[in-house]
């Protein structure tokens, strides 16, 4: 079963550029935004002109209506060659996603798809939130009425991936000042109604591509420009389970990047010396049985994704939000393992950083996995669920 | 029911209301009950109506007002008694 997908060839030519992209484009420059920590401009210009911003917009809404698979294929494709181009990717697309599912007829959001679509408009988000303990289902920013049907936000942000690049920002409020830390909306605003105040610099460890500096975030908008379906259902139908799926097949593809150069490795010091024992050989075969189970659970968790599509209800079950919450636990632990273990396969040429089968880059992209949402705010809230949840 | 069910709603929901106040289909979400506190709800009333809620009935619809709770204690109940 595919959803979203209008025909299979629309997801094959897609999945064909998306792959052209990553070994063309995207992986070429990959070292030189990892050295600078500079924003893939070459991708997402590569990604703009193939039209991959919006290839999950319905075609009547100008999009290449590419399924959710194919979206989640892409995301692992681009991991392979380009972590942060990934990761921007798989970003963008959980903003277009939840639009798209939470859609309703008329309103605001339908011309601003058809805008996406037409000028290959890339979404930011800003959901963390400086007190919130990482808790991304509380806000204390809030909508606050302006008056003549606009409103203002404001929020300190942490962290904002590619903020500075984005053409719109989908931001998580409280619905008014008066309400609960749990009632919040999502609000687009475009780049020229927003200011994004910088705070502290980013010079990170890895994903350094993704350039995603804190900033108070202040935007004036119009009122319809909220989401009209609460964050406390756009959450566990959407938003969580598609981030968690399409973060752990850019996980499993950087994983697969480290298993390649690890294998490459391997071969070069079989073919160098025929019929002798190459002893990496044997930890590359324990290696690629860790990623095949990075890959089973990645796969299971887009299946199991996927066939709840349509029951919205189910979605909403705490057995459901276990398993997602799961397959990030799982995959964003799993991933920077590999890496580390295939670094250990390649020895000293692959801790070097100017060798072809360097992984320095990759272990570093992967260890970011862990703390993008933190796992132990996630096992935090699996503890609870588990006391009641029957069948897990 | 209702008023074991409004009890419970007192001892675990930790509402900044009084439950015992509040009409029968207000959303106990709107409230003020965290996902946290309707998971310590769930639990005082398994324990309370010996009961079990199945897997497909956790879900926040199913214990977002007084009403809504006390139909799905009563749908297990006869599901019980009919077994």
């Amino acid at each position: 079963m595919t959803v979203g997908a209008t025909t299979v060839d629309a997801d094959q030519t897609f999945l064909a550029e998306i792959r052209r992209i990553a070994d063309e484009v995207a992986g070429p420059n990959a070292a030189d935004v990892d050295r600078l920590a500079r924003f893939p401009v070459e991708a997402v210009a590569a990604l703009r002109e193939q039209r991959a911003l919006s290839a999950f917009v319905p075609t009547e809404l100008g999009g290449d209506g590419v399924s959710f698979e194919a979206l989640a294929e892409a995301c692992l494709e681009l991991g392979r060659r380009c972590s942060a181009a990934a990761m921007i990717f798989a970003m963008h697309q959980i903003q277009v996603v939840t639009l798209v599912r939470h859609l309703e007829p008329g309103g605001f959001f339908e011309p601003y798809l058809r805008e996406l679509a037409q000028e290959q408009r890339l979404i930011a988000s800003v959901t963390s939130e400086v007190g919130t303990g990482g808790d991304m289902s509380r806000s204390i920013a809030a909508v606050t009425p302006a008056g003549d049907g606009r409103s203002t936000i404001e929020k300190q942000a942490p962290t904002v991936s590619y903020g500075a690049h984005a053409d719109d920002l989908l931001t998580t409020v409280r619905s008014s000042p008066d309400s609960r830390d749990g009632d919040q909306v999502l609000v687009l605003t475009h780049a020229d109604q927003t200011t994004l105040e910088p705070k502290g610099t980013w010079d990170p460890l890895g994903m350094r591509g993704t350039c995603s500096p804190g900033f108070v975030v202040r935007a004036e908008f119009g009122d319809e420009q909220v989401l009209g379906t609460p964050y406390s259902r756009v959450g566990p139908e959407t938003m969580v389970p598609v981030s968690h799926v399409l973060w752990s097949h850019l996980w499993l593809g950087i994983a697969t990047d480290a298993f390649d150069r690890a294998r490459a490795f391997v071969r070069a010091a079989a073919k160098a010396k025929p019929g002798e024992d190459v002893p990496a050989a044997q930890q590359l075969s324990h290696l690629h049985s860790q990623l095949t189970l990075l890959r089973a659970e990645v796969c299971s968790g887009l299946a199991e994704y996927v066939a709840a599509w349509d029951d919205r209800e189910r979605l909403s079950t705490l057995r459901m939000v276990l398993r997602f919450n799961n397959l990030k636990i799982a995959a964003s632990e799993q991933a920077p393992r590999i890496c580390q273990e295939a670094m250990g396969v390649c020895g000293i040429v692959g801790f070097k950083n100017d060798s072809p089968y360097s992984i320095g880059r990759q272990l570093r992209d992967a260890m970011s996995a862990v703390l993008m949402v933190a796992n132990e705010r996630l096992h935090k809230t699996n503890a609870s669920l588990l006391l009641i949840a029957k069948d897990v | 029911m209702t008023d074991d069910v409004r009890k419970i709603l007192q001892d675990h929901a930790r509402l900044p209301a009084d439950p015992g106040m509040l009409d029968p289909h207000a959303d106990l979400y709107e409230a003020g009950m965290t996902s946290h506190a309707s998971v310590n709800v769930m639990l005082a009333l398994e324990d309370h109506f010996d009961l079990e809620f199945p897997d497909e009935m956790l879900k926040p619809s199913v214990f977002a007002s007084i009403a809504a709770i006390t139909e799905a204690v009563e749908q297990l109940r006869s599901a019980q008694a009919a077994a």
